[in-house]
């Protein structure tokens, strides 16, 4: 079949058809003869391709459940009541870790009152208000930057400003708010996408009908996006809850059996308690089982707020496809 | 009454809009102050000096000198450009070998004179004392003391930042310490980052992709100190073992740990540019009987590059500035790294091992915040680099 | 002779009939437009020659399409070869992101051709048979983005015919284009008919009438009327089709 082309192919249509360039072109009438083996050959590259892809996607699932089924092997037997709820003794050599579980607790709650008001505010400013391209430009600049600076400035910075030049000393709330602006961008960011996804014609409807733009945001707009901006409130909250540095010279207790009674009180936290105990631990044997624990508890807070942040996304996808 | 809510709440809202700029501006400003003081710290631990004998004519002595001096790794004047003799080193805990307890005097009240008297007699030694025990008008020279110098700091290839008399601050051997652990952090992370990306963008079924999905996730969310902590406890011996190092806390430990934990990045921003990439070039493409591999190679990954760049960057900035898990399964050791199999150390770990135990205020806490200053810049570049990929892409695809 | 035959075809998208027992035969170098509303499966059925709805999820086929004689959905076929031999020109123009040379060598390189010759002597040769050569034989290492809308789609015929397919699918090729461009995407069309089997399937029925041999007419998933185009167009034997032609539906 593929002769046939050759013999009768047409003159250009250019506005040039007797140009010389055109003739020897048109001379050398040429017809592709593809290498036979090639298709397999190629189809065989594929296969190994998708093989090679496939063992590398295995291989970091493996990691995963390499980590996860280490910590929690090696946790679950020392998991008790009394881990749970007794504070540290003998020098951290045994009893639990309940100081650490709120001080951890404590902290996220901090951190959501810092964060949460400010960046949703922000979100709504930059998706609802801010009409000026450059404006949303800089300020989405400038929450990207922050995403991206590291843990430990934040934790320097915390302790430059919180700690000495406002004098609140080794506290909780010193730690809250250093963990608080750590998490900001995240609050900001998934505000301003789930604003985004509203359509503006509900927007319209509802000013049409006479509403301030305020009441539309607050009664129609934000409400439709609630669901997806709290799933980025919990991860948000994720984050935190295994944040070390920031936390180091900002609020961080070696050692604190009580519970804290104020706010500018210092207070023991899980990563920095598993921290401590697996570097510079006095009794290795003795608290590496600990050490383990305070792993477990940790990852567990990770996976429920993973689970949580999955079933809310999974419940409210379901609603908008009824929708 | 309803307007003027309205106002307050758009003013409000502006307001938090630019709360992160402000908290960059702070960020700067903090660090800044702090950091740049380190250069206006001498050289020389703060109220002592240096103190030698009339007829030695060496003046200058610059920090790494007077620690190779102190350490007795130089033992000659003629190395400093002085006379061929011999160098003692005096610090104020050998008193009691020159000295008995009757001649220094109960309260030491003697001691200023007697070390003066000591130096003035001996012309080969250096006396380490607080500025204030030697008596006015004794017959010494002293060594003349400077600022640090910004060249000895981010050349200097030691970091000692406790020594006595003079810290060292080079902070060379951190730098490269954390561009070597991140370069190969990276190096590991960066097949398996696209390749997953690419599995799940283009090869996987549905089902396996949701299964991946939250892997990915989970791997993202597990904190970076239960990272250090697995690290020590499972990758640190197995190096040590396979390698047969002396002791398994290297580099090698701090590049597999962090490429753990940058895959998520590269993954999820990798795997977001090649679903954008049009359907209509896929559909081009295997029209002219091209395979999918094919499709993916030539056409999907090209005209995705630059949302794969980013990732790759993102990841990159994400191993640069993590610290836990760094901390925990790098040994530390602050020099230069000639192989990644030797412990090392990086800025943010040295933050966060030492601002702990730096007194406030002092050199050694200034040079924590100048590391801190260099780690969010280099971390702002990244950043500015991501953003400028992502910016040119959107601008080739409108 | 016949160059491709559809016997008894079925298509569902999932629980959707979306072909319903289509039967037809296209002869070889002739030009056959497919007419119909939206919907009506045109583009669908244009789309099973070769085998691009494979990428589907959820689609299923009854029947059997056969080119030169050859089931297509056989289980020795080879979709990469049935598609080296049956070309596309899509809707939208659909360049790469490449040089307007990587373009139309890409069939070449895919199927393996190595010799840098013969690829750019092909390169050429199938732009000036879309008549691109002038336009961009200066700029040949420049974007294919850097070209206007009827160019980018004349240059993915020329990318399309570079391989030299024995059939040609277009799909609506000239509805993203101006009328200019339009024009020339039709010339090219009857010229290419002495080289392969075009089938086209287009919304506008002046440009079924002016560049077709044969014209079938869809509707609802059914081949209603299928016949020479002056037929069709002048005296069809269908009311359906008689509706549609003169503008009382669609």
């Amino acid at each position: 079949m593929d002769s046939k082309n050759t013999s009768n192919t047409v003159p250009p249509s250019g506005p040039v058809p007797g140009s010389p360039d055109s003739m020897s072109g048109r001379s050398g009438g040429s017809t592709p003869v593809f290498p036979e083996d090639y298709s397999v050959r190629k189809r065989r590259s594929q296969k190994a391709a998708f093989a090679v892809f496939r063992i590398l996607s295995l291989f970091i699932v493996l990691i995963l459940f390499a980590i996860l089924g280490f910590i929690i092997y090696k946790g679950a037997g020392v998991i008790s009541w009394d881990f749970l709820t007794k504070a540290p003794s003998d020098g951290m050599t045994s009893g639990g870790i309940f100081p650490a579980i709120v001080g951890t607790l404590l902290l996220m709650l901090g951190s959501a009152i810092v964060a949460f008001p400010v960046g949703i505010m922000s979100g709504v400013y930059m998706n609802e208000y801010a009409s000026r391209g450059w404006v949303v430009k800089f300020i989405r600049l400038m929450t990207n930057n922050l995403s991206g600076v590291p843990s430990i400035v934040f934790g320097l910075f915390g302790m430059a400003l919180f700690v000495k030049y406002l004098g609140f000393g080794d506290s909780i709330l010193a730690g809250s708010l250093t963990l608080g602006l750590l998490s900001l961008p995240l609050v900001i960011r998934t505000t301003e996408e789930a604003l985004k996804d509203i359509p503006a014609g509900i927007r319209e409807g509802s000013l049409a009908l006479g509403a301030t733009k305020l009441q539309t945001i607050w009664k129609v707009v934000l409400p439709m996006a609630m669901p997806r901006i709290t799933t980025g409130l919990i991860l948000s909250l994720g984050r935190v809850s295994g944040e070390t540095a920031p936390i180091l010279f900002t609020c961080a207790a070696y050692f604190f059996p009580q519970l804290p009674t104020s706010i500018f009180d210092q207070c023991m936290a899980l990563p920095y308690h598993l921290y401590v105990i697996s570097t510079s631990g006095t009794d290795i044997e003795a608290q590496q089982p600990i050490a383990y624990g305070t792993a477990l508890v940790l990852i567990v807070i990770v996976l429920i707020i993973n689970l949580l942040a999955g079933l809310m996304r999974r419940h409210f996808e379901k609603r908008l496809k009824i929708k | 009454m309803k307007r003027f809510l309205e106002k307050a709440v758009k003013w409000l809202l502006t307001a938090s809009g630019f709360v992160t700029s402000a908290v960059i501006l702070l960020i700067i400003g903090f660090l800044f102050t702090e950091g740049a003081g380190l250069f206006r710290e001498k050289v020389i631990e703060e109220g002592y000096v240096l103190a030698l004998n009339r007829e030695n004519p060496v003046r200058k002595m610059d920090a790494a000198q007077i620690k190779a001096v102190f350490d007795e790794d130089i033992t000659n004047w003629s190395e400093l450009g002085g006379p061929d003799l011999p160098i003692e080193t005096f610090r104020l805990e050998d008193a009691d070998d020159y000295f008995s307890e009757e001649e220094l005097g109960s309260q030491y009240e003697n001691a200023g004179s007697l070390i003066a008297s000591l130096v003035a007699s001996r012309p080969g030694m250096v006396a380490f004392v607080p500025e204030t025990l030697i008596p006015e008008g004794a017959d010494l020279n002293f060594i003349e003391d400077s600022s640090i110098s910004p060249a000895e700091v981010f050349a200097g290839s030691e970091w000692y930042p406790t020594a006595t008399p003079a810290p060292l601050f080079g902070m060379w051997p951190l730098l490269a310490g954390t561009l070597w652990v991140s370069f190969f952090a990276i190096l590991f992370a960066l097949p398996f980052g696209i390749s997953i990306a690419v599995y799940m963008a283009e090869v996987a079924s549905e089902r396996v992709r949701n299964f991946l999905k939250p892997v990915i996730e989970l791997l993202n969310g597990i904190p970076s100190v239960v990272y250090g902590f697995f690290g020590l406890i499972v990758i640190v011996p197995l190096l040590q073992q396979v390698f047969g190092l002396p002791v398994g806390e290297s580099g090698l430990a701090g590049s597999l740990v962090l490429a753990i934990m940058a895959l998520p990045t590269i993954v999820t921003v990798a795997e977001d540019a090649m679903r954008n990439c049009p359907r209509s070039l896929r559909e081009a493409s295997l029209a002219l009987g091209a395979t999918k591999w094919q499709t993916i190679s030539r056409v999907v990954i090209p005209s995705s590059m630059s949302g794969i760049a980013s990732g790759v960057v993102l990841g990159i900035g994400r191993a640069v500035g993590e610290t836990m898990a760094v901390l925990m399964v790098t040994g530390n050791a602050a020099v230069v790294p000639t192989s990644i199999l030797e412990p090392l150390r990086t800025i943010p770990a040295t933050i966060a091992a030492e601002l702990g135990e730096a007194p406030a205020g002092g050199a050694h806490y200034q040079s924590l915040f100048l590391l801190g200053v260099i780690l969010f810049f280099i971390t702002f570049f990244i950043n500015l680099c991501v953003e400028f990929i992502s910016s040119r892409n959107r601008a080739k695809n409108s | 002779m016949e160059k491709i035959e559809a016997k008894d075809v079925n298509f569902y998208y999932g629980d959707f009939h979306a072909l319903k027992g289509i039967t037809m035969e296209i002869p070889e170098h002739k030009v056959v437009a497919f007419i119909g509303p939206s919907g009506c499966g045109k583009s669908t059925f244009l789309r099973l020659f070769n085998r691009m709805n494979d990428l589907i999820p959820g689609a299923r086929l009854e029947g059997s399409i056969l080119i030169d004689g050859q089931d297509i959905y056989g289980s020795g076929v080879q979709v990469d070869e049935l598609r080296k031999n049956v070309g596309m020109v899509f809707q939208r123009p659909n360049p790469f992101p490449k040089s307007i040379f990587d373009n139309v060598a890409y069939g070449l390189r895919v199927n393996g051709i190595k010799d840098k010759e013969f690829i750019s002597h092909r390169v050429e040769e199938s732009l000036k048979g879309a008549a691109l050569w002038n336009e961009v034989k200066d700029k040949l290492n420049a974007s294919a983005y850097a070209l206007s809308g009827g160019q980018q789609q004349r240059l993915c015929i020329a990318r399309a015919m570079a391989v030299s397919p024995s059939v040609l699918l277009m799909d609506e090729p000239a509805s993203a284009l101006d009328p200019i461009s339009t024009a020339k995407v039709e010339e090219l069309i009857c010229e290419l008919r002495n080289e392969v089997t075009i089938v086209i399937v287009t919304h506008n029925m002046q440009q079924a009438s002016r560049v077709s041999d044969k014209t079938a007419f869809f509707y609802m998933g059914e081949m209603v009327e299928y016949d020479d185009t002056k037929v069709i167009f002048t005296n069809p034997h269908k009311e359906a089709t008689q509706n549609y032609i003169t503008g009382r539906f669609g």
